[in-house]
């Protein structure tokens, strides 16, 4: 971890994700949270594929659905505890991201976007055709709740400390992983793969090993995703979905895990309170991100520390002197 | 597989890929002078038709001046985008203009739900409604006028690059910005020009196929991204490699969904492309980079 910095921001988020509902007692509200909360594990582990080392990833929510369908297939279809469903999701998310990740990642900047967009497209078709298992366009319905041990997570409050918990996990493995000889090299990779080849780092392997950490995380999600909402459509891991999921970690701040969590809350939200412009909403939305980053280049947790330096500027240079 | 079936995909292939070949123009021209993805091209698409629609239905002007005015809109709709989002943040990091692209695209396609609404609607073809038989194929007078008018476009651009003055000057910004203003070119004009003829392009695209495909406020975003792949598939900064890539793109969609399954015809393309760029990662046309250390 990060040293003291990273110890602090950890705890402050442990502190705020547990008081939220205390403040937030509205289901309504709770169940954003939610939905929030699980966006971001997913946004966090794309940003370590895009922030830290340097790779985009344009079909991210095929993880997502290939998790959330295997989960809830068989859980629903042939009887499977729910926690065995999600594992065998994940796994599977990790083994197609492993085959996948062998020939794309081989490929560069705008030809890689391509390659994962065209597989995230692949799976949102056969998502869709593949009736008689997945229910097609029209989505499938009654997943079970998820549980452990016996425990149902019945209960939004105990839905969102579920996540919550998932959420801290994905935040702290990631810390972890960036100030490790892995997030060093994975930064070397950034800036320059050959100079990162040079200095013995075995580039092709660090690559396929955070694409691959990325698709679990982005897998946990869904199959959090799937067991919380008891039902699931195509159109949630789609071409919009992906891109929704870049855009949330380039808007957070591509430069920190927290960037990651910090655009999946604004942008999970903000929908919810521009709902109220009903026809304007879109408009709304293209407009809030153009001048996000017209005027936020460092993304909204560069704004925030900016905001936060230029305050503590004001308030101690009269002290200083 | 009897001639008369596959003459009939290749045709309608080439017809859908037209527009595909048209919006990866538009691509690649952006591409070429600024380094940036646009993902508001395939809005650019939408709007020709939408907009050609709308002149012709609302204010009963004609086919021929509504699809000019529609044109032309679009063209101005290109500049604006340009002088307003894109020119201020010059010089920012490549993906942040992605990004406000992104916006681009998803506040115009909010504009045009509002005042258009979401039906789907039909712009009249050009001329002639009669079919005509060839060789056991059925054609359209439609997708004749389609590929002519592509081919015109492609003329014409081709013309603009090799001929006059301002296409040579961008051709100078595509290849080094730097000794571009060293030579007096004003590389935020070429930039703006760019802008304008990608969305002109683009529309004219749009509106050629609005006949025979219908048109609505989302048809931007799956039109853009087969152009998109089109000029991965081309060999990305060439611009006529990502017109071939439209068409090739558009045979191949056709004929997968004609003979494998109409269900699947999207995924077969993009399978397609995988495999393609799995083995050739530079595109069909493309030359190999060579990056320098």
């Amino acid at each position: 971890m990060e040293g003291r910095k990273g110890v602090i921001s950890l705890a402050v988020f442990i502190l705020a994700a547990a008081g939220f509902p205390w403040i937030l007692t509205n289901e309504y509200y709770i169940s954003i949270l939610i939905l929030s909360g699980i966006t971001a594990i997913g946004v966090v582990g794309l940003n370590l594929l895009l922030g830290f080392a340097g790779q985009i990833s344009l079909g991210h929510a095929a993880f997502f659905g290939i998790s959330a369908y295997t989960s809830a297939i068989l859980t629903t279809n042939y009887g499977f505890p729910v926690l065995a469903g999600v594992i065998i999701g994940i796994i599977l998310s990790a083994l197609v991201a492993f085959l996948i990740g062998i020939p794309a990642l081989k490929l560069k900047a705008l030809s890689l976007a391509m390659a994962t967009l065209g597989f995230g497209l692949i799976v949102y078709i056969f998502l869709n055709e593949t009736i008689t298992l997945t229910g097609g366009p029209s989505g499938f319905v009654g997943i079970p709740r998820f549980n452990v041990l016996g425990y149902e997570f019945y209960s939004d409050l105990a839905y969102y400390y579920l996540v919550a918990g998932a959420l801290t996990l994905v935040i702290i493995i990631s810390l972890n992983l960036i100030n490790s000889r892995t997030g060093r090299a994975l930064k070397a990779i950034h800036s320059s793969e050959n100079a990162a080849r040079v200095m013995g780092i075995n580039v092709f392997r660090f690559k396929l090993f955070v694409f691959v950490l990325s698709a679990v995380f982005a897998a946990m999600a869904g199959g959090l995703y799937a067991h919380y909402l008891s039902f699931v459509a195509p159109s949630s891991f789609g071409f919009h979905a992906s891109l929704q999921l870049i855009v949330m970690a380039i808007l957070g701040g591509m430069s920190s895990v927290w960037g990651g969590v910090i655009g999946a809350l604004f942008l999970t939200s903000m929908p919810e309170f521009l709902r109220m412009y009903e026809e304007l909403e879109t408009i709304l939305y293209g407009l809030i991100l153009i001048l996000c980053m017209m005027f936020m280049p460092q993304g909204l947790v560069g704004g925030l520390s900016r905001l936060s330096g230029y305050i503590a500027d004001k308030l101690f240079k009269r002290r200083l002197k | 597989m009897d001639l008369g079936s596959a003459l009939q995909y290749l045709i309608s292939g080439l017809t859908v890929g037209s527009t595909y070949g048209l919006t990866a123009l538009g691509f690649t021209i952006i591409f070429n002078a600024t380094r940036v993805i646009n993902f508001a091209q395939g809005e650019f698409v939408m709007l020709g038709g939408m907009l050609a629609v709308f002149f012709a239905g609302f204010f009963n002007f004609g086919l021929f001046p509504a699809i000019v005015l529609a044109v032309a809109c679009t063209t101005l709709v290109g500049v604006c985008m340009e002088r307003v989002a894109i020119r201020p943040v010059q010089g920012a990091n490549v993906i942040n203009i992605i990004i406000i692209t992104i916006g681009v695209s998803i506040f115009i396609r909010g504009v045009v739900m509002i005042f258009l609404g979401k039906d789907t609607f039909a712009l009249p073809p050009f001329f002639g409604t009669e079919a005509l038989y060839f060789l056991g194929a059925t054609i359209i007078p439609q997708s004749i006028w389609i590929l002519l008018i592509t081919m015109l476009v492609l003329l014409g651009l081709r013309t603009f690059f090799n001929n006059t003055i301002f296409g040579k000057a961008m051709l100078a910004c595509s290849f080094e910005q730097k000794a571009a203003h060293l030579v007096g070119i004003s590389v935020d004009r070429m930039v703006m020009l760019s802008f304008a003829i990608s969305a002109m392009v683009g529309s004219i695209g749009g509106v050629i196929l609005a006949p025979v495909t219908l048109t609505s406020y989302d048809v931007g975003i799956m039109l853009g991204l087969k152009g998109f792949a089109s000029c991965i598939l081309g060999g990305l900064g060439n611009p006529f490699g990502a017109a071939a890539g439209g068409l090739i793109i558009g045979v191949l969609e056709s004929f997968g969904a004609g003979y494998v399954s109409s269900a699947f015809k999207d995924a077969f393309a993009f399978i397609i492309l995988l495999v393609i760029l799995f083995f050739k990662p530079s595109g069909i046309f493309g030359r190999a980079d060579i990056e320098r250390v």
